[in-house]
């Protein structure tokens, strides 16, 4: 079995499974009302180089350009990934409706088998603006480290391996970074409110 | 709890179209959702009213390969899929195949799954035998975790 778990899964769990209050200011505004979770600034995310849809070679900054709701996945997983994934379209799609434009990246940990193409025609499923990302096994490893994520890829001399990876979604924004995390529990309604109310909070 | 709910269900619900009996067992509504990737997955609930515990030991479609398979989240957050030797119905209990649990895990799909496509499968049990079933592929719901095994409103 390759191991692929990162160092900082214990330090992640703290962070991101714990739950305790963490009052953060912006110079934007107060965003404690807004956030229901651990709110760490500057603890989650950072810059990345990965691939994206189209085989472009990108940087944080090309892909978060405005709030983006960040997930790490694998598009053979039939399961988990989908409802996750769905949730988060369906929170772009009633932040829209409410004249918030917000992003979404899904980031894959399994660049062996999720080619751009590949990417593309998963997110495309669940959001026409959703946009895959991959990369080389180093990009990705780089990408996931920074945003505390963990993943074990199974053995690979079965074709049809499977991929263990955490499953937050993360809120970013171009300025501040990292804002919120969302559970894969969270509805698209909270999500959608709470992505709000950061958003209001910040202009 | 979620057990409770979903017999509460079957027992309010309407006849369903896609409901099947072997013996002591019954299966509800085999269906699955359109595929977005080269996987799928299978979801149905069974019963036992018998009075002995049964085991569901494997299924078979047109499929590469074809698995059961348990989604769970350890206490670090990091979900994973774990294949299942079996599934097993204990006499009078309902266990069911839902969205981030218990599935039966489609490999290596050379086509998509779209809505309304039928997927023809056998069930295997320890002691009940085999059924010929249909897997129909469905619509995501929303929103939620929970398949109306049962509880459909498609009258
Ligand atoms: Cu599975």
């Amino acid at each position: 079995m390759n191991r692929w778990i990162l160092p900082t899964t214990a330090a992640a769990a703290l962070v991101v499974a714990g739950g305790f209050a963490w009052t953060t200011y912006f110079s934007g505004g107060d965003l404690s009302e807004c956030t229901a979770g651990a709110v760490a600034g500057g603890a989650i995310g950072g810059p990345f180089t990965l691939m994206d849809e189209t085989g472009r070679e990108v940087t944080d900054a090309d892909v978060i350009t405005k709030p983006t709701l960040v997930y790490f996945g694998y598009t053979f997983c039939p399961d988990v990934c989908p409802i996750d994934t769905q949730r988060t379209g369906l929170a772009i799609d009633l932040l829209e409706e409410q004249g918030y434009d917000v992003g979404s990246l899904f980031i894959s940990v399994d660049p062996d088998r999720d080619t751009p193409e590949v990417l593309a025609n998963y997110t495309d499923n669940f959001h026409e603006r959703m946009v895959g990302l991959t990369g080389t096994r180093e990009q990705i490893d780089a990408a996931a480290r920074a945003y505390k994520v963990a993943y074990t890829i199974g053995d690979q001399s079965d074709e049809y391996y499977l991929v263990d990876h955490t499953v937050q979604t993360y809120l970013m924004t171009p300025e501040e970074g990292f804002i919120d995390f969302f559970r894969r529990e969270t509805s698209a309604e909270d999500m959608a409110a709470r992505t709000a109310c950061v958003i209001d909070a910040l202009s | 709890m979620k057990k409770l709910a979903l017999l509460m269900a079957l027992a309010a619900a309407p006849a369903v179209a896609q409901d099947y009996t072997l013996g002591d067992l019954t299966i509800a509504h085999p269906m699955s959702f359109p595929s977005a990737g080269m996987t799928g997955a299978g979801y149905l609930a069974i019963t036992n009213t018998g009075d002995v515990t049964d085991r569901l030991l494997a299924v078979t479609a047109d499929f590469p390969r074809v698995e059961l398979h348990e989604s769970s989240m350890d206490e670090d957050g990091m979900m994973r899929m774990e294949q299942q030797d079996f599934i097993e119905i204990a006499a009078g209990d309902t266990v069911v195949l839902q969205p981030g649990g218990l599935h039966v895990m489609f490999m290596g799909l050379s086509d998509p799954l779209e809505v309304g496509a039928e997927i023809p499968a056998t069930l295997q049990f320890e002691n009940a035998g085999e059924i010929d079933v249909v897997f129909q592929v469905e619509d995501r719901p929303a929103e939620g975790e929970t398949i109306d095994h049962g509880e459909m409103d498609h009258d």
